[in-house]
């Protein structure tokens, strides 16, 4: 079956299509049913049983609050940017999808349908686009013209710009030990072990970095709902916040399936235990992924601004640095 | 002593543990429309207004419970009986007697006052409304059936005093609150839970 109609290495273009539309579609429902994971296991973590008034289970929440978000009055404020103001909600969630072009989920090639496309520079072209991503957030407080975004989307910037280094050098050391940036060949690579071993110092860097990323508490500071009333979004209501909410996790599941591909070893079987497909073996990655997040955020209280840049900054930064100059010596070395 | 400073590992590794020990945990919710926490039995609620076993009104349209309500709820107007159509056993009953339940407090001072024990607190308490005016209960809504009266009025009886003063409210009720009473939903009822202060 290498040549069949609906192969990855057959580049006709509707294939394509009709796969990126598939994907977008789970993209989205998978959003969704993060959202009421998430939304659970706060829930019992709390002690309450979380939602479970929608169909059984709860399990109908979703729909319920999405048709609650179309519903919702659209608000411009009159000081807002209009354009502007319209425009940063899809910023930040186009460009939260775009990511998943390049996402693989499992070996790509001849013969599989999962994934869209094998770019030789993948960790490159994620790390650009969720870097263009900040700006939907920049330039939604910003345009919202009124003060608490403005702080949000002043806070986001300043984050973002202090983690997003640390994130990336502590990526490079695994591209190192790869030898590629192609998502593919980094998971192919890690057949033997996989890179949170050899890589434990930038691995737990990563998942750092990651929360602080996404805005995720207790890295929250451009939401903050205590200080800054929902931070950025403060102005957005219905379905322009409804977008940005989309668009904070899609980048949790992003940054999962980053750490899955670059450091659990993507579709690699644990343990030997190949009679289960790779794919399954990379969504339970993720999945193990998204439940470590939300356990943070119902665990951590907030952290004060100052001491987030001070981490950033004093600890991170050059712990990444030193993980990347020790790794490269190894590899020189003895590579 | 733990370091308590921003790097404490240690810490953050309990704090995590925590809550995912929590997260096994029975939760102590109640499902509250469909399961309900079994109240105090002396709980203050919604009133209702009392007969005696023969149907005939307990309440003598005295007034006691209005003037003693510190909340201006109760609105009495009395009116005599005539020998044809006898309402109560006094010379008086009750013509009209409203409850503001939004301005009652539930403090239970009508029923102290009430030298009958017409008017008694039940322990129901789901009263929510859509407009202010449907929570302004009138006769019809407080009165019990007929079949629902209690005791032996005093016209039947040597002296004329009700035996039965101030466990009315005990003796008969049309919410039992010894049992608690049935929890309903649209008209259906639903499994009461059995927990909580009233437990015994």
């Amino acid at each position: 079956m290498s040549n069949a109609w609906w192969t990855p290495a057959a580049t006709i273009w509707w294939v394509i299509l009709i796969k990126s539309a598939v994907l977008l579609l789970v993209v989205i429902t998978t959003f969704a049913y993060a959202m009421l994971f998430e939304r659970k296991v706060m829930g019992w973590m709390q002690m309450r049983p979380g939602p479970n008034r929608v169909g059984p289970w709860g399990l109908l929440q979703p729909a319920v609050d999405a048709v609650k978000l179309i519903l919702k009055e659209d608000l411009t404020p009159k000081t807002a940017d209009p354009l502007i103001y319209r425009l940063a909600p899809f910023i930040s969630l186009i460009t939260a999808l775009s990511v998943y072009a390049v996402i693989p989920f499992a070996q790509p090639g001849p013969g599989n349908l999962w994934a869209i496309s094998d770019v030789n520079a993948g960790i490159l072209f994620i790390l650009a686009l969720t870097s263009i991503g900040v700006y939907g957030i920049s330039l939604g407080g910003w345009a919202s013209g009124s003060k608490y975004p403005l702080l949000g989307s002043v806070r986001a910037t300043a984050q973002m710009i202090s983690y997003e280094l640390a994130m990336s050098m502590s990526l490079i050391g695994v591209l190192i030990l790869a030898g590629t940036t192609s998502l593919a060949g980094i998971v192919n690579a890690q057949a033997k072990w996989w890179f949170f071993i050899p890589q434990i110092v930038g691995f737990l860097i990563y998942v750092i970095t990651a929360v602080a990323e996404t805005n995720r508490a207790p890295f929250d500071l451009v939401e903050a709902d205590a200080e800054l009333v929902g931070g950025f979004n403060t102005e957005y209501s219905g379905l322009r916040f409804g977008l940005f909410f989309i668009a904070e996790y899609i980048n949790m599941l992003t940054v999962s399936c980053i750490a899955t591909l670059l450091f659990l070893g993507g579709w690699n079987a644990p343990f030997g235990l190949t009679m289960v497909p790779g794919i399954v073996w990379f969504l339970i990655k993720v999945a193990l992924f998204m439940f470590f997040y939300i356990w943070l955020r119902s665990t951590f209280p907030r952290f004060r601004y100052d001491r987030l840049m001070a981490f950033g900054w004093k600890v991170l930064l050059p712990v990444a640095t030193l993980n990347l100059v020790v790794t490269a010596i190894v590899v020189a070395v003895w590579g | 002593m733990a370091k308590k400073n921003l790097y404490n590992v240690g810490a953050l590794l309990a704090g995590l543990g925590v809550t995912f020990k929590y997260m096994f945990q029975k939760k102590p919710t109640i499902q509250y429309p469909s399961e309900k926490k079994k109240h105090a039995p002396r709980f203050h609620g919604l009133h209702e207004l009392r007969r005696y076993a023969d149907g005939k009104e307990r309440c003598i349209g005295c007034e006691l419970c209005s003037s003693v309500c510190p909340a201006n709820a109760i609105t009495v107007v009395g009116a005599e009986n005539s020998p044809e159509d006898r309402r109560s056993p006094g010379e008086r009953y009750a013509a009209r007697y409203e409850i503001d339940e939004l301005r009652c407090i539930f403090c239970g001072m009508c029923e102290e006052a009430c030298p009958t024990d017409a008017i008694v607190l039940t322990p129901r308490f789901e009263m929510s409304d859509y407009r202010r005016g449907s929570l302004i209960y009138a006769k019809d809504r407080l009165i019990v059936p007929p079949e629902a009266g209690v005791g032996t009025p005093p016209d039947d009886r040597p002296g004329g005093i009700p035996a039965d003063l101030g466990r009315v409210a005990e003796q008969k009720s049309t919410a039992d609150w010894q049992q608690g009473y049935d929890a309903t939903w649209r008209g259906q009822v639903l499994k009461t839970q059995k927990k909580g202060l009233a437990e015994n």
